[in-house]
């Protein structure tokens, strides 16, 4: 029974003019706090002049502000025709009932309560029931409350308490500014001067207004010629004054007693202004459209007006022009920011082109706050990741969560000791995701994950502060163990979790153990790191050592004879980490002492400096042991710590 | 020429009635005077001499109220026609944003009306203005006298408008083409006005 919101009448598509300004605002102000602004809203005009436009886009709004509400629709009539089947069918409780749930009731047409008495006492007992429930009630009729006949005087004391506006007639500029409008919906273009003909016209309502655009687009069509002024007036069947007239009607008229002679006036004074309004203010009436548009979409216009005062016109059109841009920076900023922090998107500052500049700052600001997230390392790239049995498993994960991401393991959770390249590996895959088109990444150590949460409750800009993670399209997370104690950054990464998990985006985190083993984390966490993969990163294997080792050289520009490889593949080590140590030791000293790095070098930085002042000699160590550059002996066991002090003399003297 | 003072938001023309005596350019401004509102029309000043001939010159302010935000006036004047008063015509034609030449449609005020248009020509240059930049509308008045007595339109049109400018046949006397003239005239002198304004 209740109608349908007509799609086309909303507030975008109504024209605020100065005759309607009051009730538009009213409106809005309904539409956005339904219930509780101006209850009822009672809007009276003339037959087309915009009530039932006005009333739809009071309910598309509000619908589209809070989408839950129940807004109902409908005439008058088909309100009484409702209620009548509904007593007929004897469910008149149930009609009761359906009209006092709706959040906001939009009745069309209540002039037509005129001899319904029954249908007065019914709705007055609806509206005194949404009244008191906090309910909205938008009504409109064609005339005010007092001027309905027959009206319950308690109805109209309910209807006149709360707001009553009219919707006048369009002014000239309101009539141009419809047209022009509706004239670029239909996508019809015409001559400079048609629309401005056709708008001179006082049509007692839009609806004829629109009328007189259709016979001019039609005439256009049938013509397939553009129409000028002189032919729109024609169409429109405007009397056009200016030809000579014959004299005999003249005569006649002045003889009928000069009773035209005040109409000669008028129509004299309304030529002259149509004259002025068309060429000589033609700038002025382009710079009151764009007051009137913009001003209806809410945006602040001082710029505009100011600009009704100066002397001359000069670059009106430039000028209405960088408003636009600057109005249209405005919405890009707004819509940007509503996308991070809608709070913010509903500021002041976005709504007057004067402040481009702090609209700007503002926007940067929640842009700030919801800056992309911390990104993966460069320095850490896949390719320079050294494979091997111990780390097999993590990186076939690895790169099956590149493949696909959030789709196979998530989360996915690399375990083990510390330097043995989980950061590596991480910060690798985040940059690999960063290749896919559209991807953010966040990837960042669990302790900067903390710090800028705390700086965010201290800045007071948690809600940016998660919109920027959840912007991410996959979260890396270094170290998860350091959450331990973290109460509320646990909830945070929770809450980030599930909407991660939900949307199959990509989570990885790294922990020295398995999460079930970490203490001071919560269960739910914990069960959620579980319910992923947990790849185990082993210690590292002799073949990835010597990998990882010939990295390291090619890094430090080394040349990585085998030897030297071998010893130090050899080294006892737990971790890739310790393994770069160590050959920054052997380079540092090899440089300190002007030689290259060997196998021998590395085996006497490493294993045992050699005494103070003693001589050198390539290949041999002057406190008597014999190491062949080839690294001939390479455990401590075997060598020979004192040598007898004749021995060593022999050996010199042999040489 | 200051005819649209953005600043006080005025718009005001100046029109002179131009023509050979007797042609009934005071007419013209008496007939418009009796069909403006009281509210809208100035005091109108007429120095005529006892026969009804104007001695000085006939000036008629009308208000037309604000129209697109700006106060609208019209100054209307008639210059004396009689060929000796060259020296006020002159002086009234100054500043003028419109001339509206009321010719006598008369065949034998022809040579008449031929000089006072050319009059018309030398006052304005004399104000260094070329009449073409002026804009002129004619009145060929009196069409209601005897068909015998008087030239056709069309004839007037011949002999007078040259330059092809709009062209009203009038009865001054019953208001037949006064208004039709001043609408002309109005219309020229504004559109020319917001030519100029945006230039």
């Amino acid at each position: 029974m209740t109608s349908t919101l007509n799609p086309k009448f909303t507030f975008e598509t109504f024209v605020v003019g100065a005759a309607n300004r009051l009730a538009v605002t009213a409106g809005r102000t309904v539409a956005e706090n339904p219930g509780s602004a101006y209850n009822p809203l009672f809007i009276y005009s003339g037959s087309g002049l915009g009530k039932t436009h006005l009333l739809m886009a009071i309910g598309h709004s509000a619908k589209a502000l809070a989408p839950q509400l129940n807004i109902e629709y409908l005439t008058l009539d088909e309100y009484v025709e409702a209620f009548h089947a509904a007593i007929a069918a004897g469910q008149g409780d149930a009609f009761r009932r359906r009209f006092q749930n709706v959040d906001a009731l939009l009745v069309d047409d209540v002039q037509f309560l005129t001899n319904r008495k029954e249908m007065q006492a019914e709705l007055l007992r609806l509206t005194e029931a949404l009244q008191q429930a906090g309910h909205q009630i938008v009504l409109t009729s064609d005339r005010p409350p007092a001027e309905i006949a027959d009206l319950d005087e308690r109805l109209i004391s309910r209807f006149s308490g709360g707001l009553v506006v009219d919707i006048g007639t369009p002014d000239y500029e309101t009539r141009v500014a419809i047209l022009r409008r509706k004239a670029e919906e239909r996508g019809a273009r015409f001559q400079p001067g048609v629309l401005e003909t056709a708008a001179g016209v006082e049509f007692p309502n839009v609806r004829e207004l629109m009328g007189a655009l259709n016979r001019l687009v039609a005439y256009q069509a049938v013509n397939e010629t553009a129409i000028n002024a002189e032919t729109a007036r024609q169409v429109l069947g405007v009397a056009d004054a200016g030809v000579t007239a014959a004299s005999s009607t003249a005569g006649a008229s002045t003889a009928a007693g000069g009773a035209p002679g005040a109409d000669e006036f008028s129509q004299f004074l309304t030529d002259v202004t149509t004259t002025v309004g068309k060429a000589v203010e033609a700038w002025r009436a382009r710079v009151a459209e764009a007051v009137l548009r913009w001003e209806g979409q809410g945006y602040r216009t001082v710029r505009l007006e100011k600009l009704l005062d100066q002397d001359t016109p000069a670059a009106v059109d430039e000028e209405i022009a960088a408003y636009i841009h600057d109005v249209e920076r405005l919405k890009a900023l707004e819509a940007e920011v509503g996308a991070l922090d809608p709070q913010a998107a509903g500021e002041k500052v976005f709504r007057d082109p004067e402040r481009v500049a702090e609209a700007e700052a503002a926007a940067a600001k929640v842009r700030d706050g919801a800056a992309p997230p911390p990104a993966p390392s460069g320095a850490f790239s896949l390719d320079a990741y050294a494979a091997g049995a111990s780390n097999d498993v993590a990186l076939s994960a690895a790169r099956a969560v590149i493949d696909a991401p959030g789709k196979k393991y998530n989360p996915l959770v690399f375990v083990g000791k510390s330097g043995l390249g989980k950061t590596h590996l991480l910060n690798a895959i985040g940059l690999e995701l960063m290749k896919k088109k559209g991807a953010i990444v966040a990837c960042l150590s669990t302790l900067g994950f903390v710090d800028e949460l705390i700086a965010a409750i201290d800045g007071n800009r948690v809600d940016w502060w998660r919109a920027r993670y959840r912007r991410a399209t996959a979260l890396l997370l270094d170290d998860i163990h350091l959450l331990a104690g973290k109460d509320r950054t646990q909830e945070e990464l929770f809450n980030l979790f599930n909407q991660f998990l939900d949307g199959d985006r990509q989570l990885i985190f790294t922990a020295p153990a398995h999460p079930n083993t970490l203490h001071g984390l919560e269960e739910r966490i914990v069960s959620r790191l579980e319910g992923g993969l947990v790849a185990e990163i082993g210690d590292p294997d002799r073949e990835l050592r010597r990998t990882a080792l010939e990295r390291i050289l090619s890094q430090q520009k080394l040349r990585a004879e085998p030897a030297l490889l071998d010893y130090l593949a050899d080294r006892p080590i737990d971790s890739v980490r310790s393994l770069t140590g160590l050959v920054q030791r052997v380079a540092d000293a090899a440089a300190a002492q002007d030689q290259p790095v060997s196998a021998g070098l590395a085996r006497e930085i490493l294993e045992g400096q050699p005494p103070a002042g003693a001589r050198r000699t390539t290949g041999f160590r002057t406190s008597g042991l014999v190491v062949s550059s080839a690294g001939g002996v390479r455990s401590r066991e075997k060598m020979v710590w004192d040598w007898p002090s004749a021995a060593d003399r022999l050996i010199e003297d042999l040489r | 020429m200051s005819l649209v003072n953005f600043t006080t938001r005025e718009i005001t023309c100046k029109i002179v009635y131009y023509g050979p005596g007797r042609s009934g350019k005071t007419t013209n401004l008496h007939y418009i005077y009796g069909r403006v509102p009281d509210s809208r029309r100035g005091r109108m000043v007429s120095l005529a001499t006892q026969t009804d001939r104007t001695l000085f010159f006939d000036f008629l302010p009308i208000d037309l109220g604000q129209i697109s935000g700006f106060a609208t006036r019209f100054q209307l004047y008639t210059v004396p026609g009689q060929v000796y008063y060259n020296a006020t015509r002159r002086l009234v034609l100054q500043g003028a944003d419109g001339v509206v030449f009321v010719g006598d449609s008369q065949a034998r005020q022809l040579d008449e009306n031929l000089e006072s248009l050319q009059n018309l020509q030398s006052n304005l240059l004399e104000h260094g203005v070329d009449v073409r930049t002026v804009p002129v509308v004619m009145q060929y008045n009196k069409q209601d006298l005897p068909r015998e007595l008087i030239l056709t339109p069309a004839e007037l049109d011949d002999a007078l408008n040259f330059r092809g400018v709009p062209s009203f046949s009038a009865d001054a006397l019953h208001g037949q083409g006064v208004f039709e003239t001043l609408k002309a005239i109005s219309e020229l002198v504004l559109k020319r006005l917001a030519a100029g304004s945006t230039a």
